[in-house]
């Protein structure tokens, strides 16, 4: 039993704060999804798990089965068991998934026979072209490709727990399936799996044990599965910080530019000005 | 008559003056051209960014003393050949001719030599260019036939091993009409203090496709100061590939014109500096005639204190429409003492063309690295397996593809992934 450990974590992006103090754990085989609205900070926590240059932590803490995960470089933080399958996968020209998945398994003793043996036969399972495997990472690959190439190496690494970065942004239905019910057989094996994502529809492959909503940087409610479908007819809007505020600013904005016009209208602008 | 004249090599008395020899009468024309030029400064814009000043052509003598070729480097798996030259030292060392479509003329009373030496760079582009008309004792005119394909490649090995040497490697192809070939120019020397002043003339005509390929390993106590000048022809393909790795001050400059309708041009190098070598390259993609494509693309890398030039002109002539032109320079700076400079430039005389120039200085991308790292990949294989990378994508399309495999292999042990199996 492995277990990721978030605790009043804080990270600024560019010297701007983006998370506020995220409470979260995942234990093997479980599956949590954090969902919200664009700019919550979703994609900001998994990339400060996952340590990518520019996301600084800047309070609290992030440790794997006990250990402070905060002060590693990214490759121990994957060599420990971590994984983060990303919402853009960077093209990497020139590098093959081959190469980099021996190179990454190398160190733990694995062949890099046994990893070409793991690749062919994850690749065939997700429905990934097995010619993929030797051209340059992601380029010139399909949403899609994309995905069920990340989803393969996920399934290739077998971390104890991996980030699911809104795994079904572009992809077709097929895929999202595909790629859904890999990772969700990977949890009977005891994979956790923290999963950020915008929709329902990916949960309903990958049924979540937990949905936290994510909302300015906090996380505001936690619940069973039963919330993800109620966000799905609802939205976001009542998770809203001062909801009944914000439709005030905007009818506050526009009253004020109809006062304003009688106002200049009727007046000397410079009335004030001239006295 | 016998006729002594002085060069700045090493105060060096050469016989020149045999008026019955067309190459030699050609070549004591050319010397009293390049006598009357100075040594170029770092305050021309062609020689800016380079160590030029401290060239002293006095240190080193002339002649054609031969040798063994040590090494083959590189350019060592290429075996199954259409014609071997060796040229060591100035002299021509073994010359093997195995296909019929192909003529090579080295003596310098054949008339082919004569009339083929300068037959392209009609003007020495500099003063080294010069002097190597006029001092160079190995000159090669190849002869492709017209309507004759020669599959196997054409290698050349320009080897240096005389330490405060100087001399003059030529090559003239000539690919006639529909004819196509491969040339393989491999320049090598061991540890020595010398001056090399090659200079290849290249013309394709009708039709015509040469692959033209330079690969240099020279070592770190090596002046090069190369030309290279293309003129392609009506409807043929030129595509010129340099890989360079050594020399402490190394200079190419490439010239590629396109002269006939329908010509086009390819210009790529691959490019490794590390310690303290200085690797310079200055290109012209010339357009004089329409419907013609040029592709440059350059790719490099500096460690170390090494430093690296690229300066490039495109220049569209006015009656050159219809022209597409690509200049692409990326470079990876791979430590903080490292150093580029990359201008390149555009002429453009006519409003019908498609042209785009592009220049890149900078460390390995964070986010590709960040990758790689994702999966476990330690930050060091990372790094080293995105350099491998940016470099895997041009050496995969080099005309010979056991150069290619030996220049990667090269440059992961050079980023320290020799042990990794890959």
């Amino acid at each position: 039993m492995v277990k990721l450990v978030i605790e009043g974590l804080e990270a600024s992006v560019g010297g701007k704060q983006i998370l506020r103090g995220i409470n979260l754990e995942v234990s093997s085989g479980q599956v949590h999804a954090v969902m919200g609205p664009n700019g919550a900070g979703k994609s900001t926590l998994s990339n400060v798990i996952m340590g990518r240059p520019g996301y600084v932590a800047t309070a609290g803490s992030v440790s794997l089965d006990g250990t402070d995960i905060l002060s590693l470089a990214t490759w121990e933080r994957a060599q420990l068991g971590l994984f983060l399958a990303m919402q853009y996968p960077t093209e990497v020209p020139g590098v093959s998934i081959r190469d980099t998945l021996s190179l990454a398994l190398a160190s733990r003793g694995i062949s890099s026979q046994t990893v070409v043996d793991r690749l062919s036969d994850e690749a065939l399972a997700i429905g990934l072209n097995p010619e993929l495997l030797d051209r340059s990472l992601n380029v010139d690959l399909s949403g899609g490709e994309k995905k069920r190439n990340e989803t393969a190496q996920l399934a290739v690494l077998q971390p104890s727990i991996a980030i699911l970065d809104e795994l079904d942004s572009g992809l077709d239905i097929d895929a999202l399936k595909a790629c859904a019910e890999r990772i969700e057989a990977l949890t009977k094996n005891e994979l956790g799996v923290l999963c950020i994502t915008h929709y329902h529809r990916l949960l309903d492959y990958l049924p979540a044990d937990r949905v936290h909503i994510l909302v300015d940087g906090k996380i505001v409610e936690s619940a069973g599965p039963e919330l993800a479908v109620e966000l799905e007819a609802e939205g976001y809007s009542r998770f809203l910080p001062d909801k009944q505020d914000a439709s005030d600013g905007v009818s506050v904005a526009i009253g004020g530019l109809s006062l304003l016009k009688p106002s200049l209208a009727n007046e000397d602008p410079f009335a004030d000005l001239m006295a | 008559m016998t006729n002594t004249e002085l060069t700045p090599f090493n105060l060096v008395e050469i016989n020149v003056a045999d008026e019955s020899n067309a190459f030699h009468k050609l070549q004591y024309d050319a010397l009293q051209r390049a006598r009357a030029l100075e040594l170029p400064s770092f305050e021309e814009e062609v020689w800016r960014y380079t160590q030029i000043n401290d060239l002293d052509l006095r240190k080193y003598s002339i002649g054609a003393p031969g040798g063994e070729i040590q090494g083959r480097g590189l350019t060592a798996d290429v075996v199954d050949v259409a014609a071997v030259l060796e040229v060591v030292n100035g002299k021509i060392v073994s010359s093997q001719v195995n296909d019929p479509n192909v003529s090579i003329c080295t003596a310098l009373d054949d008339e082919n030599v004569a009339t083929g030496v300068g037959s392209v760079m009609t003007e020495a582009v500099d003063i080294f260019a010069e002097y190597n008309h006029a001092l160079s004792t190995s000159p090669l005119v190849i002869r492709i036939a017209r309507n004759s394909v020669v599959a196997k490649p054409i290698v050349i090995r320009h080897a240096t091993s005389e330490n405060d040497f100087a001399w003059f490697p030529r090559v003239v192809v000539i690919a006639e009409e529909n004819s196509e070939a491969t040339i393989l120019e491999h320049q090598v020397s061991t540890n020595v203090e010398a001056l090399i002043c090659p200079v290849t003339e290249i013309t394709a005509g009708q039709s015509a496709r040469l692959k033209y390929l330079t690969v240099q390993e020279l070592g770190p106590r090596v002046w090069q100061l190369a030309s290279q000048v293309s003129d392609i022809g009506r409807d043929a393909h030129v595509s010129v590939s340099h890989v360079a790795f050594g020399g402490g001050y190394a200079r190419a400059r490439i010239d590629t014109r396109m002269v006939g309708s329908g010509a086009t041009g390819d210009i790529g190098a691959v490019y490794f500096g590390r310690k303290d070598t200085t690797l310079d390259f200055r290109t012209f993609q010339k357009h004089d005639a329409p419907h013609t494509n040029s592709n440059l693309l350059f790719k490099g890398a500096v460690d170390d204190r090494s430093r690296a030039i690229y300066t490039g002109m495109i220049r569209i002539e006015p009656d050159a429409s219809d022209v597409v032109a690509y200049q692409t320079n990326r470079n990876l700076k791979l430590s903080d003492e490292a150093w580029v400079e990359s201008v390149p430039n555009l002429e453009i005389e006519n409003n019908d063309v498609k042209c785009s120039h592009a220049s890149a200085v900078g460390p390995v991308d964070a986010d590709q690295r960040f990758y790689l790292e994702s999966r476990g990949v330690p930050s060091e294989v990372a790094e080293a397996l995105v350099v491998r990378g940016f470099f895997a994508e041009v050496l995969e399309d080099l005309p010979i593809p056991s150069v290619g495999t030996k220049t990667l292999e090269r440059i992961s042990e050079l980023l320290s992934l020799e042990g990794v199996s890959l």
